[in-house]
């Protein structure tokens, strides 16, 4: 018999109000582990996709909304803008890579996005089977995308119109599926991505219909031919403070840099992170107490054991230790069992957010600020302990040899 | 043995108890009778080393426990004594077994399980070793608090009012294992007791006998008998 076996027999001795301290520990630390676990990986997701990307140029909007449609593709574009003007960025000075994006089609809720290849090249994926597109209407998908839809090499399938899903579907200007990626844990995972020329087609032929176009027709068409937004790369950080400027004041068009953007989001994000923060320190706080009242009543109720330790020779050392153990006990089970919670909750959002086809978040991911939870626990338990074990200690065995 | 000069004790509060010097042989008995309140439980203190005298010495199993810090007290009490309170002080979050186990743990020893279901079974106590006691009848109860107090074959055995609330026939009985016990480990024994049928049934016992008087000194009136 040891400390660790006499507290553990002490602990269960009173089993609900050891449970419901655990469960109360547990659920301060799980809300803890879960709030550490997403704001660590949306952080991280940010920054992947952020990337390499100066700047993103964009139809006149919202800022945000062009980064958030643009790079994380979780939002509607403000919408679309000349390829003549774009074509146009692409010769300035100061940019040193722009990589145009056409949006607007979708399959079963993954955005269909017209680029050239320079956008897998940017995020550094690599394909699991198959080869990048060589002609319009051909696409390679993203590994979830193939994994939610079944989707594989040789596959044909039509998109439908809108972002969303549920739009009318381009059944005659089918898709051919050349490739798909493998996992890059970056955005392009849950994209279906095809040569710009794809996306101007399906439109083209929409308009026009069952008749075929004159050449003068077509040579209008191409001439008012848009993409969506453009990716863009400086040649100098130094572009930073007059290339937006540049977009902004002298053409139809607007920039929007994604750093300061983020930053932006970040901080309104980050309010619903401390809300979260705060209410997993108030259930941990809830906790404490819940340990020291569940301390402090065992001390009360065990008073005469403590004394029999101490009549047996048990020094007071030992007999405070053993209510600090108790203490940790609790913090150690709530610390596993809170971890798992944590985790699991964030393997539900991530099923959610998959669902959603949004932001990749995964639940069975360790970060370093995790280490922080056992501490926690640890550093709660034993705060809460702290004063029981006195009482334990000091306990006047004199007076209880006395008592009749 | 045990041997007191002078001893006295001073409460918190102000009120002060003078004990009579008293010497009792290793092996010996002696008897603390008195009245409830009249200072039997804090003499018993005195000489488990719970308590530290304000004045004289104590000597118990050999040892002045004046030279003894806190800690070195503590362990001396682990080894020399054996107490068996009026209380029992069985836990109930642990068995039988366990309760014994205390001993061991207390002392900082590795647990002698051989030990402990031979003083349960020398008690007639030893298919209980894995019950709880709460599943025990008082008499059960108090053979279990004997086995531990006998386990580790102390040299004094400090009984307070082990026969309270117990009948005649169940008070001959536990008397009887008492002194067997402390005999078969060569103790001094010794009881606090109010209890008349305890000095009838040790008759060669030494006696201490307290009495409670008014004031802020209730003190033993001095008589010792052998």
């Amino acid at each position: 018999m040891n400390t660790l076996v006499l507290s553990w027999c002490y602990l269960w001795s009173r089993p609900l109000a050891a449970a419901l301290n655990l469960l109360l520990m547990t659920l301060g630390l799980g809300s803890m582990t879960f709030v550490l676990l997403a704001s660590h990986q949306l952080d991280r997701a940010f920054e992947r996709d952020l990337a390499g990307i100066d700047v993103v140029v964009g139809a006149k909007g919202s800022p945000m909304q062009l980064i958030l449609s643009g790079v994380f593709h979780i939002d509607v574009p403000p919408g679309n803008i000349p390829l003549a003007d774009i074509q146009a960025l692409a010769k300035h000075p100061q940019v040193a890579q722009l990589i145009p994006l056409s949006l607007g089609d979708s399959f079963r809720g993954f955005r269909i996005v017209g680029t050239t290849p320079a956008y897998i090249a940017h995020y550094q994926a690599q394909l699991a089977q198959g080869a990048i597109w060589a002609a319009p209407m051909q696409a390679v998908v993203g590994s979830q995308v193939a994994a939610a839809t079944g989707l594989k090499t040789g596959d044909r399938f039509a998109g439908s119109h809108g972002l969303g899903g549920g739009g009318d579907e381009h059944g005659h200007t089918p898709y051919t599926v050349t490739g798909v990626l493998a996992p890059c844990g970056c955005v392009l995972d849950r994209l279906i991505l095809t040569a710009t020329e794809s996306v101007w087609k399906v439109h083209e032929d929409m308009h026009s219909g069952e008749t075929p176009l004159d050449k003068e027709d077509q040579e209008a068409l191409e001439a008012e031919r848009e993409v969506t937004l453009a990716l863009i790369r400086y040649t100098t950080p130094l572009a930073a403070v007059t290339f937006p400027r540049y977009v902004n004041s002298s053409t139809g068009m607007q920039s929007a840099a994604p750093a300061v953007e983020i930053t932006r989001l970040l901080g309104m994000v980050g309010v619903g992170t401390r809300v979260l923060q705060g209410f997993g320190a108030v259930l941990l706080l809830m906790a404490a107490l819940g340990v020291f009242i569940a301390l402090w009543s065992a001390v009360r109720e065990r008073r005469s054991d403590l004394a029999m330790l101490r009549m047996l020779g048990a020094p007071p050392w030992k007999v405070g230790a053993l209510l600090l153990c108790e203490a940790l006990w609790l913090a150690l089970l709530a610390s596993a069992l809170g971890l798992l919670a944590g985790h699991g909750l964030t393997t539900v959002a991530s099923w959610l957010l998959q669902a959603d086809k949004s932001l990749v978040v995964g639940g069975w991911q360790w970060v370093p600020a995790e280490a922080w939870v056992p501490v926690a626990a640890v550093g709660v338990a034993v705060l809460a302990a702290l004063l029981p074990a006195v009482s334990a200690y000091r306990v006047d065995v004199a007076r209880l040899l006395n008592s009749r | 043995m045990i041997e007191t000069l002078g001893l006295a004790y001073r409460y918190p509060g102000g009120a002060e108890l003078r004990f009579p010097d008293v010497q009792v042989d290793q092996g010996g008995t002696l008897l603390l009778r008195g009245p409830s309140g009249s200072g039997k439980s804090t003499w018993l203190a005195l000489a488990a080393g719970l308590l530290t005298a304000t004045e004289g010495e104590i000597i118990v199993a050999d040892q002045p426990l004046r030279a003894l810090g806190g800690r070195a007290r503590d362990a001396w009490r682990a080894g020399a004594i054996g107490l068996l309170p009026q209380k029992l002080y069985l836990s109930d979050a642990l068995t039988v077994a366990g309760n014994l186990a205390l001993v061991y743990y207390a002392a900082g020893l590795p647990v002698d399980h051989g030990a402990i279901n031979r003083a349960l079974e020398a008690l007639g106590v030893g298919d209980l070793a894995q019950r709880l006691p709460e599943q025990l009848s008082g008499g059960q109860a108090q053979r279990v608090a004997l086995a531990r107090a006998v386990l580790r074959a102390p040299r004094v055995i400090l009984a307070d009012e082990p026969t309270a609330s117990l009948d005649d026939g169940a008070c001959a009985s536990a008397l009887n294992l008492l002194r067997q016990s402390a005999q078969g480990c060569g103790a001094t024994l010794v009881i606090a007791t109010h209890d008349r049928r305890v000095a009838e049934a040790l008759p060669q016992a030494s006696e201490l006998l307290f009495s409670s008087q008014n004031g802020t000194i209730p003190a033993s009136d001095g008589h010792r008998s052998l």
